[in-house]
């Protein structure tokens, strides 16, 4: 089953979807299959998992640490494929790489699909892979049947917009404002302007993400996204109070 | 020979190298800047008030030396070096940076920030800030503002706020991620001073084109002062720029040799080094929003990297060079810390020239160089940067027992004016 298709079949039940993240092996493997556990009990229904990358560009400060701790501490490619792997056979939500595209261009572009594949996810996301370069990876991923995932964001104009909608599979990916991952974003007519205009270059569900961190963003977004996307308000709460604060929080943010 | 002609390729690429890998967010500001700055290029009233400006504000054009005393000692080809030391704030970082704040006023936008690794281009890039009215934010590695603090002394005194980088090895390439960072938020009033020709389109054809005031001048110099031209010239290759700055003035020329110095730190094998192209070490990636030869492991991840001087410790190489190495257009040559400094005590001694230890990888290969050439053979090194601005690098570099002495004499002070 196709991205689209599960989205909508997952809609069916309830009005706005939720993707979470983790950042592979930190603070360890143990402790993200701790917030993966959590995060399928809330019933969270897609995951990104980020492969740890020394230049993380595109995150904010709390990503970064995490980026650099994990591989301070060893963390592989192998060992990220081997967990999206268990993860994707013990969980009912899809699973999405999530990284930087050097990961991608350093293992080749033919082997990075098919191992995304083999783990059983389900796509990627590359935010510093521009539409100008993706042409190669996105005709080996739909070979794959492996779906890349397009960022539509409020610089983007609408020629860029359709061009970017065209390429789009799965889902898109909508930044809903400047910046970095992780700071605060005031959810207001800005960002249900940017979804509007988003809508009208691509029929594919639309996530939101970028500082989406509490029930009242979810409330804004229910019935205008399809996705709230859901990156760094988890890690810092897994941060300041573990697996009970991280549940607390889910529960909170779904209910 | 012209490099940034695309018509027959792909735009920004040369060879295999370059490109743009950014994020989505920041398309239409780089669009924004290629417009600007195609529109700069092709309008020769810019490169005149460029020109005009360099000359009334930081001295140029800089003189070409004939080393006599060298050239005598080693015994082969005549040696001459191109002055950019000798411009204001100290070496050929200020081209770059006044070339771009001109358009930064054609961009009508009001803040700059820039990256910097020894302090250099945060120097050029706070002065060029407080010449032009703008606001200024210098992204510097920690570790790097804690042994450059004269340069973060004089940024800060020039207005500009220094902020300390605490992430990844806390050095240049963890500075360039924090000024992305910065960007992605601020684009709409917000110009990126990038210091070096790396980085995304149009990045190394821009400042490869305000850094070509170093070789256009050294041509026409060298052919009044020597004669003819050089049959080799030399340039230290950190991102690349003061060496693209010069050879591009011989681009045309077969029969001259273009050689880069990169910083082989504590040697080949060692690991502990930035030479990208010398030594065998690095392989094709795509980082900080370009594809070149970078220093980094089997999952593309960077390596750490290491160079005595500051300038040069950096992962990448320009893609214009990594694409002229493949053609042969230019030789790729390292130089270890340890021959640094023996260069730059033997230049101080025999010329009283103090080039800045980046400068010196130029000088160590052209010194092992010359003495195989003939008499009548011609030698042109770019000298990028003065040391002496560097005193506390050098003194350390050199291990100076009595500047030690000094340095703790005047710590004492501070101390007893603290009680």
């Amino acid at each position: 089953m196709g991205l689209q298709t599960y989205i909508t079949e997952r809609k069916k039940d309830k009005d706005l979807l939720v993707m979470a993240h983790v950042v592979c092996g930190y603070p360890s493997f143990e402790d993200n299959m701790k917030e993966l556990e959590i995060m399928a009990e809330a019933g969270v229904d897609l995951v990104e998992l980020q492969f740890p990358f020394s230049e993380p560009s595109a995150d904010g400060p709390l990503f970064v640490r995490a980026n650099e701790a994990s591989l301070k501490s060893g963390t592989t490619i192998d060992q990220c494929f081997e967990f999206m792997h268990q993860a994707s056979q013990r969980f009912p939500f899809k699973i999405l790489m999530m990284g930087y595209y050097n990961t991608a261009f350093k293992m080749g572009e033919e082997v990075f699909v098919k191992r995304i594949k083999e783990a059983g996810g389900v796509g990627y996301i590359l935010p510093d892979l521009p539409v100008e370069e993706f042409a190669n990876l996105h005709r080996l991923s739909e070979q794959e049947g492996i779906e890349p995932i397009v960022l539509m964001t409020p610089t983007s104009t609408d020629g860029r917009l359709a061009k970017l909608g065209a390429a789009s599979r799965g889902m898109v990916y909508v930044v809903a404002r400047k910046g970095v991952t992780g700071s605060k974003t005031t959810m207001g007519d800005d960002v249900l302007s940017l979804i509007a205009r988003c809508r009208q270059h691509t029929e594919l569900p639309i996530g939101v993400g970028f500082g989406v961190s509490c029930k009242a963003d979810m409330d804004f977004l229910r019935g205008t996204a399809d996705l709230a996307i859901v990156g760094t308000a988890a890690l810092k709460t897994w941060e300041s109070s573990g697996a009970e604060g991280l549940k607390v929080f889910f529960a909170e943010l779904m209910a | 020979m012209d490099i940034f002609d695309f018509s027959d390729g792909r735009e920004g690429y040369y060879g295999e190298y370059g490109g743009v890998f950014l994020p989505e967010i920041l398309h239409a500001t780089i669009e924004e800047l290629l417009a600007c700055f195609r529109e700069c290029k092709t309008d020769p009233k810019f490169w005149q008030d460029y020109v005009a400006l360099l000359q009334n504000y930081s001295g140029r054009p800089t003189p070409i030396t004939h080393l006599e005393n060298l050239s005598r000692k080693l015994g082969g080809a005549q040696i001459y070096v191109k002055r950019d030391d000798l411009n204001h704030t100290g070496s050929h970082k200020i081209n770059n940076v006044m070339g771009q704040g001109l358009l930064c006023q054609k961009l009508g936008k009001r803040r700059v920030i820039a990256e910097t690794g020894a302090g250099q281009h945060g120097f050029a890039t706070a002065t060029m800030a407080a010449k032009f009215g703008f606001d200024c934010k210098i992204y510097m590695g920690a570790v790097d503002v804690a042994r450059q603090r004269p340069n973060v002394f004089w940024m800060e005194n020039l207005g500009a706020e220094v902020i300390a980088v605490e992430d990844g090895q806390k050095t240049l390439k963890d500075a360039v991620n924090e000024c992305m960072r910065d960007w992605v938020t601020n684009m709409a009033d917000t110009h990126y001073i990038l210091g070096t020709a790396c980085g995304p389109h149009p990045f190394p054809e821009m400042v490869s084109w305000f850094q070509s005031i170093i070789g256009m001048e050294a041509r026409e110099q060298i052919l009044k002062q020597a004669g003819r031209l050089p049959d080799r010239v030399y340039a230290c290759v950190g991102g690349g720029s003061n060496a693209m700055g010069i050879f591009q003035g011989f681009f045309d020329d077969d029969n001259v040799e273009l050689i880069g110095c990169e910083a082989g730190g504590y040697g080949v094998g060692s690991y502990m080094h930035s030479a990208r192209l010398a030594y065998d070490d690095a392989s094709v990636g795509v980082a900080q929003g370009y594809k070149t030869y970078f220093l980094q492991n089997d999952e593309g991840n960077m390596n750490e990297t290491h160079s005595v001087a500051a300038g040069l410790d950096y992962i990448g190489i320009n893609p214009i060079f990594a694409h002229l190495w493949e053609q042969g257009k230019v030789r790729f040559e390292a130089a270890t810390d340890i021959e640094v400094k023996e260069a730059l005590t033997l230049t101080m001694r025999t010329e009283g020239l103090i080039p800045a230890l980046e400068s010196t990888h130029a000088f160590v290969t052209a010194i092992k160089e010359a003495p195989s050439m003939g008499k009548d053979e011609i030698i042109l090194i770019n000298q990028s940067g003065r040391g002496d601005k560097d005193i506390f690098t050098i003194a350390d570099a050199l291990d100076d027992s009595k500047w030690k002495t000094f340095i703790a004499g005047k710590a004492d002070q501070y101390r007893s004016e603290k009680k």
